[in-house]
């Protein structure tokens, strides 16, 4: 025991404005538990005192896809690459979902627990890494619902799917949804902190962003001039992609795997800068 | 061999930006900019202070922590230098070596929780350094991130990781944990369904057991019943004698006294004074007590036959004050002008506790001989020491005829504070055990 306290015996510094890239990962490591207990708190904590409880996790996206399936595939008929529209509409919302619940969860990080954050001290990073977790547990309730439907249709009807080896690419995939929604979620989180109006416009432009990706319709039918669009938009590469993989369905480019790739990056290391930045006097200025 | 401070603070300063807390809105960021291009105090135009009116520094707390629209206002009040914020604290330098306890005392907003802020890294200085060796616990709250749906086992856990501990050390503290809450049969139950009680308990129970080399605690004492705030510092003190070490902020003289060898006193950002307890919370009294002298105030009624003119309260160098320790004589000066003698008339007065008991009253006989001719009469009483306990107490004078009439009365004419200086109750602050000293006589005998 005595051991052990001069064994950690590096002293903590306190200065003002160290540099922007000053993460301490090593303390996050130690704050490992802290992490697990608050992704067990959201998990018991969101549906306590209601009925159908983890349920719902499942229910929402189920009821999306058949609103969609209804409205874009019954009546305006978009065009699905050829697939079932339920299962098409399905598989993007899977991802989408998981991204949308990372992105709102972060963004009111700081917010959020302002209480506890101007009480204690730890790394605030955790808070952020976290509901990246926590929102992967409702993400694998999803993604089996995805499979059911998805054997469903793959052994029952004549439906053309056609998966390949790729589907081993799947955890990419939701990390790079995950970094994604971290990264987007962690811009919102600090800008938020001095202009409360971001929490109002973000489920306006959530949605706005949900048409701009190829969930509703395919990533084939955009026109020329809109591509560029689809190739920024890194939520777009990883929604094709995984039609790609499941389905061998879908205009994967390279313009669209490596924009992504580069934005996806971009966005995040940019955005655990800038939360660094502001978590430091947060506290100050809510 | 040397010994390395555990805490070492040189040059620490924090200065808040107030116009960034203040212009939330977009509109108000509007009006601002355009009261200020037309070269027009924008504060004073927008509504935020009357003109002339100024705050003390000492408000500055209700500033930082509101963000409300007071913000602004320290502009106007004498930080020419500086007009983008004031300085909660200012080139702060002190040293704690391991196994201190330090107290931390001054008015509100001197800059004492700032500091606790900036040492337990919850905000950053604006210049300046601190060195800390060693795993810091801070306690400027208890409960933190409890969350009401989850049970009393989950909050144990969420809390103490929260507070910086490991599950391996929760799981191995867990059952004296519940056992020091004495929730034992509520375990299971969400903390929402708690009395506010067993809440508190529970709360302070995880704090309790935190169990880092250096803890800074602020004021958590002030919260609970006696019992609680008992518990707490039944458990200081067995922290301090565990070789730990703590920086204590409080207003409670008392458990500072009883806690803290050494005191830190800030004043307006600064340490005005740094050294052992018991001097500095006497310069501290002392110099609130001058600061503070409006007590007894001139009668406008002065056509009364006899009337109070002054009462004052001093200490045993005849300097007024009106904090006392538990073993000072309190003595009162009396002044009564008299525009017509009544005979038979007697003085008196009574001391009530804060709740309002009477507890004692005394008359002055010898009154009766004074000469009737004179117009003025100096009188003075003295409150032996060890009689009152540790509290706030006020004094109510009069001169009557007894049961027939007051010929003036001055309620709650003089107030003072008596603070424990080291009685053998040190130990039971905040618990009642009764209202005076009593030097009781103790005898026994041995029989075989």
């Amino acid at each position: 025991m005595r051991n052990a306290k001069f064994k950690d015996l590096t002293p903590i510094i306190i200065r003002p404005n160290t540099s922007w890239f000053s993460i301490d990962w090593k303390e996050i490591v130690e704050y490992r538990d802290l992490l697990w207990f608050l992704v067990l708190r959201d998990f018991t904590a969101i549906y306590k005192q209601s009925i159908l409880g983890p349920l719902w996790f499942v229910l929402q996206p189920l009821a999306t896809t058949v609103v969609f399936t209804v409205i874009f595939g019954s009546i305006a008929k978009i065009g699905t690459d050829g697939l079932p529209p339920f299962i098409f509409y399905m598989s993007g919302m899977v991802l989408w979902n998981y991204f949308q619940g990372v992105m709102n969860g972060v963004s009111g990080a700081l917010i959020g627990n302002a209480g506890v954050f101007s009480k204690v001290y730890f790394p605030r990073l955790v808070v952020p890494l976290s509901l990246v977790i926590s929102n992967l547990g409702q993400f694998a309730l999803n993604f089996l619902m995805f499979l059911g439907f998805y054997l469903y249709y793959y052994y029952f009807t004549e439906a053309k799917i056609h998966p390949s080896l790729w589907i081993g690419l799947l955890p990419l995939l939701v990390i790079q949804c995950a970094a994604i929604g971290l990264g987007v979620g962690l811009w919102l989180c600090a800008l938020t902190v001095k202009y409360r109006d971001l929490r109002f416009a973000l489920p306006f432009l959530a949605q706005l962003w949900m048409f701009a990706t190829p969930i509703v319709y395919p990533a084939s039918l955009v026109p020329e001039q809109w591509r560029w669009i689809v190739a920024i938009n890194p939520m777009a590469g990883v929604v094709e992609l995984n039609r790609f993989i499941f389905f061998g369905v879908g205009s994967v480019t390279q313009d669209i795997l490596i924009g992504g790739f580069l934005a996806s990056l971009l966005l995040l290391v940019s955005g655990l800068l800038i939360f660094n930045r502001v978590q430091r006097t947060f506290v100050d200025t809510i | 061999m040397t010994i390395e401070p555990a805490i070492s603070v040189s040059h620490l300063s924090k200065r808040y930006h107030l116009g960034v807390i203040s212009r939330q809105t977009l509109q108000d960021e509007v009006r601002y900019w355009r009261y200020k291009t037309r070269g027009k105090d924008p504060l004073r135009h927008m509504g935020r202070i009357a003109p002339g009116q100024g705050r003390k520094a000492g408000d500055a707390q209700f500033r930082k922590g509101s963000s409300g629209p007071t913000g602004d206002e320290d502009r106007s009040m004498g930080h020419p230098a500086d007009p983008h914020g004031f300085w909660a604290l200012r080139d702060v330098s002190f040293t704690v070596q391991p196994g201190e306890i330090v107290g931390i005392i001054g008015r509100n907003g001197a800059g004492k929780s700032t500091l606790l802020k900036i040492l337990s890294r919850i905000t950053e200085p604006t210049e300046g350094e601190a060195f800390i060796n060693g795993r810091v616990g801070s306690l400027l709250e208890i409960g933190t991130g409890f969350h009401p749906e989850l049970t009393g086992r989950e909050n144990i856990y969420m809390n103490g990781t929260i507070l910086g501990m490991k599950k391996a050390e929760i799981d191995r503290k867990f059952d004296e944990i519940a056992a020091f809450a004495e929730i034992d049969e509520f375990l299971d139950t969400p903390v929402k369904r708690y009395s506010s009680g067993m809440y508190v308990r529970l709360a302070f129970a995880v704090a309790a057991h935190l169990e880092p080399e250096i803890l800074l605690i602020d004021e958590v004492l002030a919260v609970g019943d006696e019992q609680f705030q008992k518990k707490c510092l039944g458990k200081m003190e067995a922290v301090g004698r565990e070789g730990r070490t703590v920086l204590f902020v409080s207003h409670n003289m008392g458990s500072i006294a009883q806690l803290c060898q050494k005191t830190l006193l800030f004043s307006h950002g600064k340490i005005s004074r740094f050294g052992k307890t018991p001097e500095i919370i006497e310069y501290y009294l002392d110099e609130s007590s001058t600061r503070n002298k409006k007590g007894f105030s001139v009668p406008e009624d002065v056509h009364k036959k006899i009337y109070f003119s002054d009462i004052r309260t001093l200490n045993m160098e005849g300097k007024q004050t009106d904090n006392f320790k538990h073993n000072e004589p309190i003595t009162v000066a009396i002044q009564c002008r008299i525009n017509e003698w009544v005979s038979n008339s007697m003085m008196g007065f009574f001391v009530t506790d804060q709740r309002g008991r009477k507890v004692f009253t005394s008359n002055y006989m010898q009154w009766r001989d004074v000469d009737p001719g004179c117009d003025r009469v100096c009188t003075s009483v003295v409150i032996p020491g060890n009689i009152l306990v540790p509290g706030k107490y006020f004094m109510t004078f009069a001169v009557h005829l007894p049961r027939i009439e007051f010929i003036d009365l001055v309620s709650d004419a003089v107030s003072v504070t008596i603070i424990d200086g080291g009685s053998t109750f040190a130990s039971e602050a905040g618990r009642d055990y009764g209202c005076v000293f009593v030097e009781c006589q103790w005898k026994s005998e041995t029989l075989r």
